[in-house]
């Protein structure tokens, strides 16, 4: 054993293992380091059998090691055999506990008392020391676990795995996979989709929840847990489950504090930061570089590229590039300047204020799956109404948006390093503005998947995120004349809150003073008449309430509750009384707003006293259609059945109107005093069904409709996300014969959906293909005249209505007859 | 029109009006129909004709044109509601117009006809266009009143549902029965193998159904002396009883919305038909 190794390998994963490997080829002194009894914790850690991917596949391998998909065993034994081979110095059960030292001189302490001397450190620890632990009521109850060693060993349980990740979906899969363990599996996700995991394991987890074997929970949170059952937090509400055994999968943080014990930086606070490296992996404590997981890429090919580079940059090859390189290069070729990869690299981490806590790796990363572009002033970026569901960030140069659609000359400027199209990515609604350079631009445009998975790694992006959609709502909401300098304080001062569905958040006669926004779901205003809630008037997305307490000093007037799981945003109401009295003309309406409601509050309880029945039916009317779910549409249809004689034209003119496919079912659904909710889309402000489309064919157009594309591969998970049960997978039918040879001729099925019996027979006979595909109403997008259910309803009982327009009193009270 | 992008139009389209046909624009056609009414009315008795008011004076073959025009365009309603075309049309508005003018058509044709009445083709074309105006009146009526009965019978239930759940009580009955006697046992058979949905045109009008088995099997199960199995079979038929209630109620609300088409719609073909003959007949004789 030499005194002093010119490298030491901190972790054997896969970076670490590749480093030695390449160390034991170049015939550098070195000693790999590893904490338990074999190689490769992490991935020995891994179930039986699994499957490990070799993401992404445009990178090239470059490493001494073979790795390629497949089997955990496989790899394992074929690193085994290699580092054998390559006589790699491998010292096992040696757990580092301290390194301290300068470069070319460090001294690493070991658990035990033994010390070794290197001259450079690579530390490749990974991650997987930490996991993030449950923060829940009864999170330190026995049965919840943070790894699954077999997942062969439970039988006959409820097992609830939490997290969204490739751990989580592959643990979940693992538990379910053979029917006769009689597990019941499911598994939470706080989101609606599965951002973070890979895509392959999504499309099995599908698979799964389709056959029934995994219970998926979307948008759902554990509560609390609690002996043989767990509490969670569902969209509409609390449910109880049965949990027998709880396995937790919600990431890892890096083990920060050995880390910064030895001396390095991190590049923020925050729990999820990375340490600061340099292109060569160095960290600021010079000598010591930090590889793998630990670096922030958590993928096994990176890790491995990065353990041969790391070697080649401490044997002095400063001339190396990283694998991704040439990718890189190529998407920066067509931008001016003339700069290398790293300088481009380092302009749009500096310049783009969302990215500007990302390591130099995650920049590559989200580089590969982003595209970026220059342009000249006045080039247009964007067209108003394109489709387009990506975010841009501006790294160098500005641009303007042309608010006003009929005047291109009135235009609001966004400078370098922000972001716009946002809207796109949360909603998926069509660009809302034209927008141009205003000189020469280079930008950076995030594809959805790549803006979501950013937002969910990297918290500091998506503060960034939320702070710029506050700023632009607040000043959207509040008109013209404001400044982004006016609203600071109050950005400044923003939080954003979770509310679950029927949580209140301002009760009727409190004496709070804080101001609120919706940025997602909607709002309900109740007041407390003579014991019963009335049910006041509702709130959609980008309302905002509680400003009457805080202009008049007055107690809260009324209760504001959720009307479905919604998120707003709370600022303190003497910052915006500050705003107020800085803008005289906001103050002026606010007191518009204010009286307006006040009339509302004034009328209803006037009422209750001469129609005291005519306000309960309002009251509970209203409540009927939330609970159906018009607190998250934007356009939905209600048929009045004090006029539907059942005639079904509703229905055919649908079919007539689409392809000969009707989608809506006018007689499912619920019905309250005559008021029917149909089977039918509500477009819903965020919609469920967008979720998880693999082909991002779900769009919404410019009159506000979610529409399905041509490019629907069938898949059907729209059908399954869509709580309403709207969409329907069917393949096109064949074209009928017309009407007026129906009507003369009795030729084909005559007006509305043909029958399945003829759709199927005939396109068999035409030889048509009869892939099903996902139908859903697209309110008669293109088609003069609007949505055929209304035109083609005799008698007025269909109408089509914006919630916030219907759920008034004088709607809602109004008799037809 | 303003442009699809704008977001006027765009709200525009989708807040349609609450209002029923009957109402429809502020009885916008009741008040078109009513100056029609007034117009022809009065100008009747202003109209000095010789020698008399009829068919044939110049007065007359005006209020004739009109009337024939209104009667081919009030059938063209049949063939706009099934031609779902693109544009800004409205089946409410159709309907609305339908109704009004077409009872405005009993005084246009009355007062075409100058109150000659008799025996021939042209009275039959009149006496036709009356049959359709009053099987429309009766349309309105049932239109207006029925709906909510509909609405209310159904209990969120779909066709397919209610089917189903005599479906379900139908396979509960066939298990509960088979510790009962032989009599009992029949009756119960009987009430289970008679179809349910084959009623004569009257039943399904009226909604009664004097030989219906399920009644008739609940009185092989008196109440008093019966045992366990047969109160559970004699509480199973009153449940069945109650789910053909709703079905039978709603085939009669179904049927008394649609009956009156089966007049309206073949005496308008007749009527058309008559009115050619009319026409013709009138120009053929000069």
């Amino acid at each position: 054993m030499p005194d002093k190794y010119r490298v030491a390998i901190v972790g054997s994963g896969p970076a670490g293992l590749s480093a030695a490997a390449h160390a034991a080829a170049q015939g550098l002194s070195h000693i790999l380091i590893e904490k338990t009894d074999h190689l490769s914790d992490t991935i020995f850690k891994y179930q039986k059998g699994k499957h490990v991917m070799a993401t992404p596949s445009n990178l090239v391998l470059r490493s001494d090691l073979d790795f390629d998909a497949g089997k955990r065993e496989f790899i394992l034994d074929t690193w085994d055999r290699q580092i054998e081979e390559h006589k790699v110095n491998v010292r096992l059960n040696a757990e580092v506990t301290a390194i301290t030292g300068e470069t070319g001189n460090f001294t690493i302490e070991m658990k035990g008392g033994d010390t070794i001397q290197a001259e450079a450190v690579v530390m490749a620890i990974g991650t997987q020391g930490n996991p993030n632990k449950l923060r829940t009521p009864g999170a330190d109850m026995p049965h919840i676990q943070y790894q699954l060693d077999d997942p062969g060993e439970y039988f006959d349980e409820h097992i609830t795995v939490v997290g969204s990740g490739d751990a989580g979906i592959e643990n979940a899969l693992g538990l379910a996979a053979d029917p006769k363990q009689n597990n019941t599996v499911s598994i939470l996700n706080r989101r609606a989709e599965f951002a973070r995991a890979k895509a392959a394991n999504v499309a099995l987890l599908e698979e799964a929840e389709r056959d029934g074997r995994i219970n998926v929970c979307r948008e759902t949170n554990p509560l609390e847990v609690r002996e043989k059952e767990i509490v969670l937090e569902t969209r509409d509400g609390q449910v109880t489950i049965p949990c027998d055994r709880i396995i937790a999968r919600t990431g890892s943080q890096p083990p920060r504090g050995f880390v910064e014990g030895c001396g390095i930086e991190f590049t923020s606070e925050e729990r999820s930061a990375f340490p600061k490296l340099t292109p060569s992996f160095e960290t600021t404590k010079n000598g010591i570089h930090v590889i793998g997981a630990l670096a922030g890429y958590p993928l096994i090919k990176h890790c491995m590229n990065q353990g041969y580079d790391v070697i080649e940059f401490l044997m002095g090859n400063d001339e190396l590039k990283p694998a991704d390189e040439p990718i890189l290069a190529e998407k920066f070729a067509a931008l001016p300047g003339n700069r290398s990869v790293d300088e481009w690299l380092e302009v749009f981490r500096n310049n783009i204020v969302i990215l500007r806590e990302l390591s130099p790796l995650q920049m590559r990363e989200l580089m590969l799956d982003s595209d970026v572009a220059a342009f000249d002033e006045g080039d247009v970026i964007f067209v108003r109404n394109d489709p387009g569901s990506s975010m841009f960030a501006i790294a160098e140069g500005s641009v303007l948006v042309e608010v006003n659609p009929d005047d291109p000359s009135v235009t609001v400027p966004i400078g370098e390093g922000s972001i716009f199209g946002e809207v796109g990515l949360i909603s998926g609604r069509r660009r809302g503005s034209t927008i141009r350079a205003a000189e020469t631009t280079v930008t950076m445009e995030l594809s959805r998947n790549a803006a979501l998975k950013l937002l969910a790694t990297a918290p500091s992006a998506n503060r960034a995120v939320n702070r710029i959609t506050i700023e632009r709502q607040l000043l959207q909401m509040f008109g013209s004349g404001l400044t982004p300098d006016d609203v600071s304080e109050l950005v400044e001062a923003a939080e954003l809150v979770q509310v679950p569905a029927g949580k209140n958040v301002i009760d009727e006669g409190a004496d709070d003073k804080d101001i609120f926004v919706i940025q997602q779901g909607s709002m309900i205003v109740e007041k407390n008449i003579g014991g019963n809630p009335i049910f006041l008037s509702y709130l959609p997305a980008g309302s905002y309430f509680g400003e009457m307490a805080v202009i008049d000093g007055s107690k809260r007037t009324a209760t504001v509750k959720a009307a479905i799981k919604s998120e707003v945003v709370r600022f303190p109401g003497d910052a915006f009384m500050r705003l107020l009295d800085r803008n005289p003309k906001l103050r002026e309406r606010a007191l518009t707003d204010m009286a307006s409601r006040r009339k509302v509050n004034a009328f209803v309880e006037e009422r209750k006293e001469s129609f005291s029945s005519a306000v309960d039916m309002y009251s509970s009317t209203a409540k009927f259609l939330v609970d159906n779910g018009l607190g998250e549409a934007t356009d939905v249809l209600l048929i009045d059945e004090s006029l539907c004689v059942g005639c079904d034209n509703c229905e055919k003119a649908c079919a007539d109107s689409h392809e000969g496919l009707s989608r809506l079912d006018r007689e499912a659904g619920r019905t309250y005093a005559h008021l029917h909710v149909p089977t039918s889309c509500r477009h819903c402000e965020h919609p469920h069904c967008m979720a998880d489309c693999p082909p991002n064919a779900i769009k919404r157009g410019p009159d506000g409709e979610v529409f399905i594309d041509e490019t629907c591969i069938g898949c059907g998970n729209c059908q399954r996300n869509c709580p309403y049960g709207v969409i329907r997978m069917d393949p096109k039918p064949p074209k009928k014969p017309s009407l007026l040879s129906w009507l003369f001729f009795g030729a084909g099925p005559g007006p509305g959906e043909a029958s399945y019996d003829w759709r199927k027979k005939t396109a068999e006979k035409k030889g048509l293909e009869q892939a099903k595909l996902a139908i859903k109403c697209d309110m008669c997008a293109g088609i003069d005249g609007g949505p055929a259910c209304v035109r083609a309803c005799p008698t007025g009982a269909a109408i089509r209505v914006a919630p916030e327009k219907f759920l008034t009193f004088t709607k809602l009270a109004e008799d037809v007859d | 029109m303003a442009s699809k992008s704008d977001f006027a139009y765009a709200e525009q389209r989708r807040d349609t009006d609450h209002e029923s046909f009957l109402s429809h624009k502020r009885m916008r056609w009741l008040k078109v129909s009513v100056a029609i009414c007034l117009i022809v009315i009065v100008s009747y008795f202003l109209v000095d004709v010789e020698p008399r008011h009829n068919g044939g004076t110049w007065y007359g073959y005006t209020l004739g044109t009109i009337g024939a025009g209104l009667i081919i365009w009030l059938s063209i309603l049949g063939i706009r509601k099934r031609n779902i075309s693109e544009g800004r049309w409205s089946l409410k508005a159709w309907t609305s117009a339908h109704v009004y003018l077409g009872l405005a058509l009993i005084v246009i044709g009355t007062m075409h006809t100058g109150f000659q009445l008799g025996w021939n083709v042209h009275t039959l074309a009149w006496a036709l266009m009356m049959l359709v105006i009053i099987s429309g009146i009766y349309g309105i009526s049932v239109y207006a009143a029925l709906p909510r009965a509909l609405s209310t019978n159904k209990r969120e239930m779909t066709r397919a549902q209610m089917v189903e759940a005599l479906a379900a009580i139908d396979r509960q009955l066939e298990t509960a029965a088979q510790p009962l006697d032989r009599k009992e046992s029949d009756a119960v058979i009987a009430a289970l193998d008679q179809d349910v949905f084959r009623a004569g045109f009257l039943a399904r009008l009226t909604g009664k159904y004097p030989r219906c088995a399920t009644k008739r099997a609940l009185r092989a199960f008196p109440d008093g002396s019966i045992n366990k199995a047969e109160e559970k079979v004699s509480s199973l038929l009153n449940r069945r009883t109650s789910q053909l209630g709703q079905i039978r109620r709603h085939m009669r609300y179904k049927a008394l919305l649609e009956v009156w088409l089966f007049i309206h719609i073949p005496a308008t073909i007749a009527l058309i038909a008559a009115l050619i003959a009319h026409i013709v007949s009138v120009f053929y004789y000069w």
